[in-house]
C-alpha cells in the first residue's frame, strides 16, 4: 500500500496529546511516528532511557504511553528492554503469553552514543528481537544542552562553550549509525521526521518488523539546544538532509541503501545558519571553520555514497 | 525422601537454580559466582529448564536486563559478587523500588581496591540499604536452603521485593560438603507458579513503570517500600515454617547456638560461624557459659529479637567482615548495638573487623575473642571497644 500521511493519522494514536515535551521538538515526532508502524493489533513494550522524553511523558501518576512501558535508568534501556524480550520468548514457551508484542527502547543521544552504548551494543549483539531508536537532538538536553559524543564540531553547548579562545566543541560527531551497521544486525537506518514522515515510517515499519535486533538513529533537533525559533522545526531537518549533513540511508542485511540524494546538495552554512548554537561561526575571528566544517560533511557524504554504489 | 549428595556452594545454588525453573536469568562472570551461570548454562543448554538465559556484557546490564524481566512479568533471578554488585548499585535500588521481586545470590567478595578475589562482605554489606532483602548463610545447605525460600518471600503479595542470598567466596562457594537436596517436583510444588498482578507483557492491562516522582508523591512510595520491608519480617517466618515441615530444617532469623544460659557471645555471619561453633563448643567443656548468635535476616534487621537474644548476656562481640571506615565498628556493630539499647542495655558490647580479602579466621583467633569477652566480665572494664582480628598492626 503506498504511502498517506493522511490515511495514516487516522490510527490511534499510541502516546497521547498533553505529554510535556517543548514545542518545536523533533523527539515526539519521532516517536509518533515510530509508534504509528505498529500494527493496531499488536501490543508493544517501550523502554525509555532517562532523559527529556522520559521525564515528559510519564510523570506520576500519569502517563502518555498506551501500551506497556518501562523506564529504569539511563544508560540501560536497551539492557532493559532486552530483558523484556527475554521474558516474552521464555513466557511464550509455556503458553504464559498472548498476542503478538513488540520491543521498542527509545533514548536520545547521551543515553545511546555516550552512557548507554555498551547496554545498547551488547542488547543488539545478542540478537534480542528489538528496536532501539535513538532520537539525536547532539546533546544532553535535559540537564541543560551539555556536550555530548553526538555534538556536531563547533557547536556551542554548555560544556563546550564557544569562548575567545575555543570556538565551540572541538570534536567531531561521532558515526554511530555506522558503528551500529558494523554489528552486523538485520537492520540499520538513519532517518528524520522529513517532509511527510514517509522515510522515518517506513523505516520503523521495517525495524519492528524485521526479526531481531534493529537500530534507528533519528535526527530530533531541539529548539532550545540548537536555538531555532520552534515553527522551523522542519526546515532545520530538511536543510540537515539537503546539505548531506544527516543523509538518509538504511542497511538493510548488510546491503547499503540511500533512500535519498538531493537534487541541489546545498552548503551547510544553510544549515548552520538558522541555529544560533554555530552563531559564533559567522564572525571574523572564526573565519574557515565552517570550510572545515564542510570538508568533513563532504568526506562522510562521498564515502556513504562510495558504499551505496551512488559514487 | 530427601536426596544426598556432595555439592559446592555453586553447585547446590545452580541445582536449586534447576529446580526453580525461573523464566529469565541474565548474569555475567565474576569470581567467585562465576560457576554459577556457568553450570546453569549448562542446564540450558541441555533442554533441562525452560530459561531464556541472556549472557549480558556486564553487571549493570545483569540487573537491568533483570529489572525489564521481571517487570514483564518473569520468575528472574541472577547471581553476582563483589566488582559485579558494585556495578549493578544503581539498578539494585531501582529493583526494589519498582517492586520487583528478583532472586540473587550473592557470592560474597572482598571490593577492590585493592583488588582481591576472597571473601570477606564488603560487597553485600555496602548494599544494605538498596531496599533488597538479605539473607545469609553458613553453609552450602544454608544457601540452597535459603535460595528456595527466597522465591516464596519474595514474590508474596504482602512484599515484593527482590532479596539477595549472601555466601561466604570459596569458603562456601567452592567448598564439596555433604547436602540434602529436596526432589525436583518439590521444589515445584513449594514455590508455586509466578503470578504478579501487574507486568509489562499483560496486554489487556497495560502498564507504565518507573515514572518521574516529583515531591507530592515519592515519599509515600519510599514509605510503601520500607511497610513492604516490614511485611517481609513476618513473611519470612511464615516461608520457614512451612519449608521446615517439608524439610524438617528450621529457620528463623538468626539461629541461636548454646545461647540459653549464656553469658559471653558472638554475633557473626555466615562461614565463620562454623569455625566459631567449634570454640564454643570447646569453651562449653570447660565450663565456660559461651554461645553465639549467627545472623540469617539482616535486611529487614530483626530489631527486637535481636535485642532480646541478647537480653541475658553479660558481654557480646559483634563481628564484622567488613570495614564501613566510619572509625566506631562495622555496619553489623553499630546496628547490633542499636537495638541492644533498648532492649539489652545491661549487655556490654565491643565490635571486631575480622578476616577481610579472605584472610584465614582460626580457632585461636576466635577464642581470643571469648576471652577479651571473659575479661571484660572479671574486670567490668572494656579496654578497647574497636577492634581488629588477625592483622599486622
Amino acid at each position: 500500500m503506498a504511502y498517506n500521511l493522511k490515511t495514516l493519522t487516522q490510527k490511534e494514536e499510541r502516546i497521547t496529546g498533553g505529554h510535556r515535551m517543548c514545542a518545536g521538538c523533533g523527539a515526539p515526532i519521532v516517536v509518533r511516528t515510530v509508534l504509528r508502524a505498529l500494527k493496531p493489533e499488536d501490543h508493544a513494550v517501550v523502554g525509555v532511557a532517562t532523559g527529556c522524553l522520559e521525564v515528559s511523558t510519564c510523570l506520576y501518576p500519569y502517563t502518555a504511553w498506551k501500551d506497556s512501558f518501562i523506564h529504569s535508568a539511563f544508560e540501560n534501556a536497551a539492557a532493559t528492554v532486552s530483558g523484556a524480550e527475554a521474558a516474552y520468548r521464555a513466557m511464550a514457551k509455556v503458553g504464559k503469553v498472548k498476542g503478538t508484542t513488540k520491543f521498542i527502547a527509545f533514548g536520545g543521544d547521551g543515553g545511546t552514543y555516550d552512557i548507554g552504548f555498551q547496554a545498547l551494543s551488547g542488547a543488539m549483539e545478542r540478537g534480542h528481537d528489538m528496536v532501539y531508536v535513538c532520537y539525536d537532538n547532539e546533546a544532553y538536553m535535559n540537564t541543560g544542552i551539555q556536550r555530548s559524543s553526538s555534538t556536531p564540531k563547533y557547536a556551542d553547548t554548555t560544556t563546550s562553550p564557544a569562548g575567545s579562545e575555543i570556538p565551540g566543541k572541538v570534536q567531531f560527531k561521532k558515526d554511530l549509525t555506522m558503528i551500529m551497521v558494523s554489528h552486523n544486525i538485520p537492520y540499520v537506518a538513519q532517518s528524520a521526521p522529513f517532509r511527510n514522515l514517509k522515510d522515518l515510517y517506513e523505516k520503523a515499519e521495517k525495524a519492528i518488523y524485521t526479526p531481531g535486533p534493529a537500530f534507528l538513529n533519528v535526527l530530533a533537533p531541539c529548539p532550545r539546544g540548537w536555538r531555532y525559533n520552534t515553527p522551523q522545526l522542519m526546515e532545520i531537518v530538511r536543510l540537515a538532509i539537503e546539505t548531506c549533513v544527516w543523509p538518509l540511508y538504511e542497511v538493510v542485511e548488510g546491503k547499503f541503501i540511500l533512500n535519498y540524494k538531493p537534487k541541489n546538495k546545498l552548503p551547510v552554512v544553510e544549515y548552520l545558519k538558522p541555529q544560533a548554537r554555530f552563531r559564533h561561526l559567522f564572525t571574523k575571528e572564526n573565519e574557515g571553520l565552517i570550510e572545515e566544517i564542510q570538508k568533513e560533511v563532504d568526506r562522510r557524504w562521498n564515502r556513504l555514497l562510495e558504499l551505496c554504489g551512488e559514487a | 525422601m530427601a536426596i544426598k549428595d556432595k555439592l559446592s556452594g555453586n553447585e547446590a545454588i545452580a541445582v536449586a537454580m534447576r529446580q526453580i525453573d525461573p523464566d529469565v536469568v541474565a548474569a555475567f562472570p565474576i569470581t567467585p559466582s562465576t560457576e554459577v551461570p556457568q553450570y546453569f548454562s549448562q542446564f540450558v543448554a541441555n533442554g533441562q529448564v525452560h530459561t531464556e538465559f541472556v549472557a549480558v556484557e556486564s553487571e549493570h546490564s545483569a540487573m537491568s536486563a533483570c529489572i525489564g524481566a521481571e517487570a514483564a512479568g518473569a520468575r528472574t533471578m541472577t547471581a553476582t559478587s563483589s566488582q559485579g554488585l558494585a556495578l549493578m548499585w544503581e539498578m539494585l535500588y531501582i529493583a526494589a523500588s519498582l517492586r520487583l521481586p528478583i532472586v540473587m545470590s550473592v557470592i560474597n567478595r572482598a571490593l577492590s581496591g585493592p583488588i582481591n578475589i576472597h571473601n570477606d562482605h564488603s560487597d553485600s554489606m555496602g548494599a544494605r540499604d538498596s531496599g533488597w532483602i538479605q539473607l545469609y548463610c553458613e553453609n552450602n545447605q544454608e544457601a540452597y536452603d535459603n535460595l528456595i525460600q527466597a522465591i516464596r518471600i519474595a514474590e508474596h503479595k504482602d512484599v515484593q521485593l527482590p532479596v539477595m542470598v549472601c555466601y561466604d567466596g570459596f569458603i562456601t562457594s567452592h567448598a564439596v560438603e555433604n547436602i540434602e537436596l529436596l526432589e525436583d517436583e518439590k521444589v515445584k510444588a513449594f514455590i508455586g507458579e509466578y503470578k504478579p498482578e501487574h507486568y509489562l507483557l499483560d496486554r489487556d492491562n497495560p502498564i507504565s513503570m518507573g515514572p518521574l516522582d516529583m515531591p507530592a508523591y515519592y515519599f509515600e512510595h519510599k514509605r510503601a517500600q520500607a511497610e513492604a520491608m516490614k511485611n517481609a519480617k513476618k513473611v519470612i517466618l511464615e516461608v520457614a515454617q512451612e519449608f521446615e515441615k517439608l524439610t524438617g530444617r528450621k529457620y528463623g532469623y538468626f539461629e541461636e547456638y548454646r545461647m540459653e544460659d549464656a553469658e559471653v557471645a558472638l554475633v557473626i555471619m555466615n562461614s565463620t560461624a562454623g569455625t566459631a561453633k567449634f570454640v564454643v563448643n570447646q569453651l562449653r567443656e570447660q565450663g565456660i557459659k559461651a554461645g553465639l548468635i549467627k545472623m540469617r535476616v539482616f535486611r529487614p534487621f530483626p530489631f527486637e529479637e535481636l535485642g532480646k537474644a541478647l537480653s541475658h548476656v553479660k558481654a557480646v562481640a559483634i563481628m564484622d567482615k567488613a570495614e564501613s571506615f566510619s572509625t566506631a565498628g562495622g555496619p553489623l556493630f553499630t546496628e547490633v548495638r542499636s537495638a541492644m539499647l533498648d532492649y539489652a542495655r545491661d549487655t556490654r558490647a565491643i565490635s571486631y573487623i575480622y578476616g577481610l580479602g579472605g584472610r584465614d579466621v582460626r580457632t585461636d583467633e576466635i577464642l581470643s575473642v571469648y576471652n577479651d569477652l571473659l575479661e571484660i566480665i572479671r574486670t567490668g572494664q572494656i579496654k578497647s571497644t574497636f577492634n581488629y582480628l588477625g592483622v599486622r598492626e
